[in-house]
């Protein structure tokens, strides 16, 4: 029976680093024109901070934090967003994924139209990116052995 | 089989450019346009995110349903059913 | 004697194409091959990055505010980045799924070894 390590540091010191990652994923993807970065990098460094959640407390701390349901439901709404701006210029007589024709339903000039048009679609890249990391992560953990760590136990440690 | 694999590409190397060529023929086509005119057509200073969201948006597309087929097709094999609750 | 010098990130790439190959042919556990598997996919990433350096340039970030025209030369290739970002996300959606199969494996063979798995299918 192996004790439980005293692992105070580790537990301090994510609780405190979470939200700055989280923010700093958020910078990284609104700065994604004018420097590195953009909706991939930006959806990573997003689900790195619900891994880093996982590793250092329970899975079950982390599944409160982010739930499965609710990852399911972004994976699919990061695509819808990416094609309903892409589907917006057919209906402007444009061509799909031509932003340059949203300058008439939004109060910009052509190129100020393509600039926001790639914005919205990478925000779409970002939240499918990391739903579909945290929710791959969650189920290869919690499949094989440990399907019961997700219930109502005492604790998450690993009973023989 | 791996050193008939080896000697394959070792003979192929020989070819190509010296490295840091600026004649290479993967810099010649396409891509001093999209240098040029990235700052006057979209507005974007850095190439790489206009190239990827603006002029081949139509992959990026194809590449974001990819990753969310391979989300799915996770969920498929590994989740099962527990007393018909649901987990979470 | 300048051909070796000059192309000597190809060798290096070759040599990590060549090390990934051998992992994944030649080695019996199912997640060694899966590591070589990795190891070959990012050996040609590196590669098609590697293509598009050019001497003398930067970043392909144009500095605005300059007045001359922007020349091409100045600024590295950004088509070989782009193209393999979409690749790096398509092998990491290929590694999620191999290891989803190898726990789905595992609980239904109890073994990870690829000989042993093709014996219990041939009984």
């Amino acid at each position: 029976m192996v004790k439980e390590p005293d692992d105070v540091i580790v537990r301090t010191v994510s609780r405190f680093m979470i939200p700055i990652i989280q923010l700093f994923s958020f910078y990284v993807y609104v700065h994604g024109h004018i420097s590195p970065g953009g909706g991939f990098q930006g959806g990573c460094i997003l689900a790195a901070s619900f891994i880093l959640m996982a590793v250092a407390f329970n899975i079950k701390e982390a599944n409160k934090l982010f739930k499965k349901r609710i990852a399911l439901f972004f994976i699919g709404f990061g695509v819808f967003l990416y094609a309903f701006t892409g589907v917006v210029p057919l209906f402007l007589q444009g061509n799909f994924l031509d932003y340059g024709y949203l300058s008439k339903i939004l109060p910009l000039n052509s190129v100020m139209a393509r600039y926001y048009g790639m914005a919205i679609i990478e925000l779409g890249v970002q939240i499918t990116v990391m739903a579909v990391m945290v929710s791959i992560f969650s189920d290869l953990v919690t499949a094989g052995r440990n399907e019961e760590m997700l219930k109502d136990n005492e604790d998450g440690n690993y009973h023989r | 089989m791996i050193t008939i694999f080896g000697t394959l590409l070792v003979v192929s190397a020989v070819d190509f450019k010296p490295w840091g060529d600026p004649l290479q023929p993967a810099s010649v086509h396409v891509s001093p346009r999209y240098i040029e005119r990235t700052l006057e057509e979209t507005g974007v200073p850095n190439v790489v995110t206009s190239v990827l969201a603006d002029y081949r948006g139509y992959d990026t597309l194809f590449e974001t349903s990819v990753i969310f087929t391979a989300g799915i097709v996770v969920i498929i094999l590994l989740r099962r059913q527990t007393d018909g609750k649901g987990t979470g | 004697m300048e051909t070796i010098i000059d192309k000597f990130n190809y060798w290096f790439y070759i040599a990590m194409i060549l090390v990934g190959l051998y992992g994944m042919m030649l080695k019996n556990n199912l997640m060694k091959k899966l590591i070589g598997m990795n190891i070959f996919q990012w050996s040609i990433i590196l590669f098609f990055i590697s293509i598009g350096a050019k001497k003398g340039a930067t970043v392909p970030i144009i500095i605005k505010g300059s007045q001359e025209a922007i020349r091409a030369s100045d600024y590295i290739n950004p088509l070989p980045h782009v193209l393999m970002l979409t690749a790096i996300v398509v092998g990491v959606a290929t590694t999620g799924i191999a290891l989803a199969l190898l726990i789905l494996i595992h609980r239904r063979y109890h073994t990870i070894e690829e000989d042993k798995i093709i014996e219990a299918l041939k009984k």
